[in-house]
């Protein structure tokens, strides 16, 4: 007859540490823990010896010496005078342009190709496979290349647009002017009372955003729909246009102009820029196209037909109830594309834009011999920006949760 | 009359009578699909005149007026308008192998000849099992062709498995037989195996290589890094940081989904902080600052410490793949491994991990496409990949002006790879479809 029989010893002997659940995990911690500890000691350890015999010192000092050298695109004013840690800032400031400006096409590029891509038009349908595969089989280093190549090959030189009948002209009645070293695009002047126009703009947004949060509450109240977008479009211009007229037209815009071998006046956007701005808007437009494409095909064919058997019209079901359920499944992917985005405009460097890597990992680095130093100033800055674009999005991913029993 | 006339009676089926043109073949298809409506028609002609204008500027260019016969862009221009593939024609082999040297190309093909042999039993079910052994010792195999120098080095190396598994074995037996417990005793000996590779790496492989190539000397002449480029760079860079970090992947992966909170913590702070910042950053680490932390006086080569950035930098992105595929597993399949009685890892070998590798299938291959293509960085930090090979060529003299041509050149080489490894996860999907579809 079998009996169970505890054998209640509960003596400690060593083996446990591996055989008994209970203590082996934290034997794996500890051996872990003391592993991680012993290598990390011994990497700070030949760091400091290195440093030791290389003479170096571990300061951020440098950062307020003289950077002296040149940025040649930049928001903020910057000469070769100012200091190390000024050029990092113009850097920074650099990649966020390019990074936001490039989320902005990419976006618009991807949910265009991504429709399109389900367009029952078969040429159309090719097309978009074709851009899509195209971009996202090769290396974005190479589309940067060969975009910043375009321009530099084929437009025309600014000397061309010189002379009573010249080679090239600059298009939109003078507003934008294409050359190889970059484009014009006019500059807004702000005269006096400007800032009364800028303000009631700003005043108006955010009166539009509570006007449609009250109609979205009044609508889930009563069921009523008012016309949304005219409302919304007239709160957000009207009051501008007024003011902008009262106030005699403050605000101006400064035409580029050709003056000598160069223009003059106007935004510049050098080359460097806009190659990169397209090719990552290109690039990630690709990878964004498949992801609106799967959003859209997630959205079962039963979602539509029912909206359209509830009499809902085609606009209507997009909006109530076709974009609601695609969105919560392309935003997150979309947004670690706007950080692959980010990090991807580090290839800067390879045409000359000046941003936090060309600045700070590149000729600061260079020129002061802080390697650790700067490598770490700007590993903190790409991490603090994606720890910040992953906040945004486990914010959105708890807020559109399904919420189930 | 009438009368005599029978009343039709049908003897067979007729035949039916095919569909109105306008339903079935070329033409209901063409309106169908390309001009069903207004706007429809209005993107196909868009479409066709964007195809249009792109073959009739590139089919010119490319075939009709290209010149392959020319010593210089100038050259080039004089003979005819079109693309000038001379210059591939010339250089088309600094594409493939850097500077390598010519008495030694027949090595660099010779590793890859071998290497779609060591990788054949891993992408194919249908090799033979024996090959696998052929893979396993690869990797010494195409350090050894690729970089030249004595053979016993490579060998005393793939010798540390062996050593430790003898160690183990021997240990194993000889401490059972002792008084010892045998969890303990199994412990020591794997600690024991352990400790034995590392010392024999350390000490042993020099040592080795010195005593067994004064009796018998193999070698191959030594190629330096900096003459390696080219696809070959890429294509080395590439194999190895896959290789290398699909097992550190799964680890990384099982290490952040682990209860053990230490461990979790580790490979969670590791995947988010390398996820965090730009590749080309980790490869300035590479080239600056990576002997910093190595012991004062030791120094190794630059496309190792490139091959390592990239490997840890794929395998970030491999966990989070990963571990996508094991929070997608059913819980059941967990609760069933664990009520079988399977321990950890043989619950995870046998039955997550299969499972969970097959879900994450195409964002492995993402990944490793990503990988293969964030090759071409290395150019930033100065090696000589495809990308690095443009700037002597567009600074030579006879050259410079070339655009299209060598992008074009590259880009196609990284199409056909990038776009066959899309095409094989999609194969492996099917493969392995199980599901009742």
């Amino acid at each position: 007859m079998a009996t169970i029989s505890s054998t209640g010893d509960t003596n400690f002997r060593i083996g446990m540490l591996i055989y008994d659940t209970r203590y082996r995990s934290y034997t794996i911690q500890i051996i872990a823990l003391i592993i991680f500890m012993l290598a990390a000691a011994w990497l700070v350890n030949n760091v400091i010896e290195n440093l030791a015999a290389l003479g170096k010192t571990f300061s951020f000092g440098f950062l307020n010496d003289t950077a002296s050298y040149d940025i040649n695109q930049r928001l903020i004013d910057y000469s070769s005078t100012s200091s190390h840690a000024r050029a990092a800032v113009v850097g920074i400031l650099n990649t966020l342009l390019v990074a936001i400006l490039g989320c902005i096409t990419a976006t618009v590029v991807g949910v265009v190709a991504g429709v399109l891509r389900l367009s029952n038009n078969w040429l159309i349908a090719r097309l978009m496979t074709i851009y899509v595969e195209g971009f996202r089989n090769i290396p974005v280093l190479v589309w940067i290349l060969i975009t910043v190549a375009v321009i530099n090959e084929t437009l025309p030189a600014p000397n061309q647009f010189r002379g009573a009948d010249p080679d090239a002209s600059p298009l939109l009645g003078g507003m934008l002017v294409l050359t190889n070293r970059g484009f014009y695009i006019p500059a807004p002047v702000m005269g006096d009372m400007s800032m009364a126009v800028v303000i009631v703009f700003l005043l108006s947004v955010g009166v539009m955003i509570g006007f449609r949060r009250w109609a979205k509450k009044r609508q889930e109240a009563t069921g009523e729909i008012l016309p949304l977008l005219p409302i919304s479009l007239g709160i957000l211009f009207l009051p501008t246009l007024l003011v902008f007229f009262l106030l005699g037209m403050p605000i101006t815009l400064e035409y580029p102009e050709l003056k000598g071998f160069n223009f003059r006046g106007g935004v510049f956007m050098r080359d460097s820029l806009i190659g990169l701005w397209l090719a990552l808007s290109l690039y990630t437009g690709a990878f964004t196209a498949e992801i609106v494409r799967a959003g859209i095909l997630a959205v079962s064919k039963g979602q539509s037909e029912a909206a359209f058997a509830l009499g809902l019209r085609p606009g209507r079901t997009m909006n109530l109830v076709i974009l609601p359920q695609a969105l919560r499944v392309i935003v997150p992917p979309l947004i670690s594309q706007y950080l692959n985005l980010t990090k991807n405009s580090s290839l800067a460097i390879a045409v000359g834009y000046m941003d936090a890597t060309g600045t700070l990992g590149g000729i600061s680095l260079n020129q002061t011999g802080k390697e650790f130093e700067c490598l770490m100033l700007l590993m903190a800055f790409y991490l603090i920006v994606s720890l910040s674009i992953s906040a945004v999005m486990n914010w959105y991913n708890e807020r559109v949760k399904l919420r189930e029993r | 009359m009438s009368a005599n006339r029978e009343p039709f009676v049908a003897s067979g089926d007729i035949p039916p009578s095919p569909p109105p043109s306008s339903v079935v073949g070329p033409v209901a298809w063409v309106r169908e699909n390309l001009f069903s409506s207004i706007p429809n028609a209005i993107m196909t002609l868009a479409g066709l005149f964007i195809i249009y204008s792109l073959l009739a500027s590139v089919i010119p260019w490319l075939f009709v007026n290209s010149v392959w016969n020319a010593t210089s862009l100038g050259h080039c221009r004089e003979i005819d308008n079109g693309a000038c593939l001379a210059v591939i024609k010339e250089r088309y082999l600094q594409f493939i192998y850097g500077f390598y040297p010519e008495a030694e190309r027949w090595r660099a093909i010779l590793t890859f000849v071998l290497m779609v042999v060591a990788v054949w039993p891993i992408l194919f079910a249908g090799a033979p099992r024996k090959l696998f052994y052929f893979s396993a010792v690869y990797p010494a195999l195409a350090y050894w062709l690729i970089w030249g120098g004595t053979i016993w080095g490579p060998v005393g190396v793939m010798l540390g498995p062996i050593i430790a598994i003898i160690t183990y074995r021997i240990l194993s037996t000889v401490l059972r037989g002792t008084s010892m417990e045998e969890g303990i005793a199994g412990v020591l000996a794997l600690i024991a195996a352990g400790l034995a590779m590392v010392i024999w790496w350390l000490l042993g492989v020099e040592l080795f290589d010195g005593t067994v190539s004064s009796i018998v000397s193999i070698g191959l002449p030594v190629v330096e890094s900096d003459k390696i480029g080219g696809f070959l760079l890429s294509t080395l860079i590439g194999v190895s940081g896959i290789a290398g970090s699909f097992p550190l992947g799964i680890a990384l992966a099982l290490g952040r989904r682990s209860n053990l909170l230490f461990i979790k913590a580790i490979s969670t702070g590791f995947i988010e902080f390398i996820r965090g910042v730009p590749l080309i950053t980790l490869l300035f680490v590479a080239s600056t600052l990576l002997n910093y932390f190595l012991p004062p006086g030791t120094s190794f080569d630059i496309i190792l410490r490139v091959v390592i950035m990239v490997t840890l930098f794929a395998s970030a992105y491999m966990a989070e793949v990963i571990r996508g595929g094991l929070a997608a597993l059913p819980k059941g399949q967990y609760e069933a491994a664990d009520a079988l009685g399977l321990d950890y890892w043989k619950s995870m070998r046998l039955i997550i991990l299969p499972q969970a590798l097959k879900i994450s299938i195409p964002g492995i291959v993402n990944t490793f496409i990503g990988l293969f293509k964030d090759t071409v960085l290395v150019s930033v930090i100065g090696l000589l990949d495809p990308v690095g090979i443009l700037n002597p060529i567009r600074a030579d003299q006879n050259w410079n002006g070339i655009v299209w041509e060598l992008y074009g050149f590259i880009s196609i080489f990284f199409f056909i790879f990038c776009f066959g490894m899309s095409r094989y996860s999609q194969y492996l999907e099917r493969k392995l479809q199980t599901g009742h579809r």
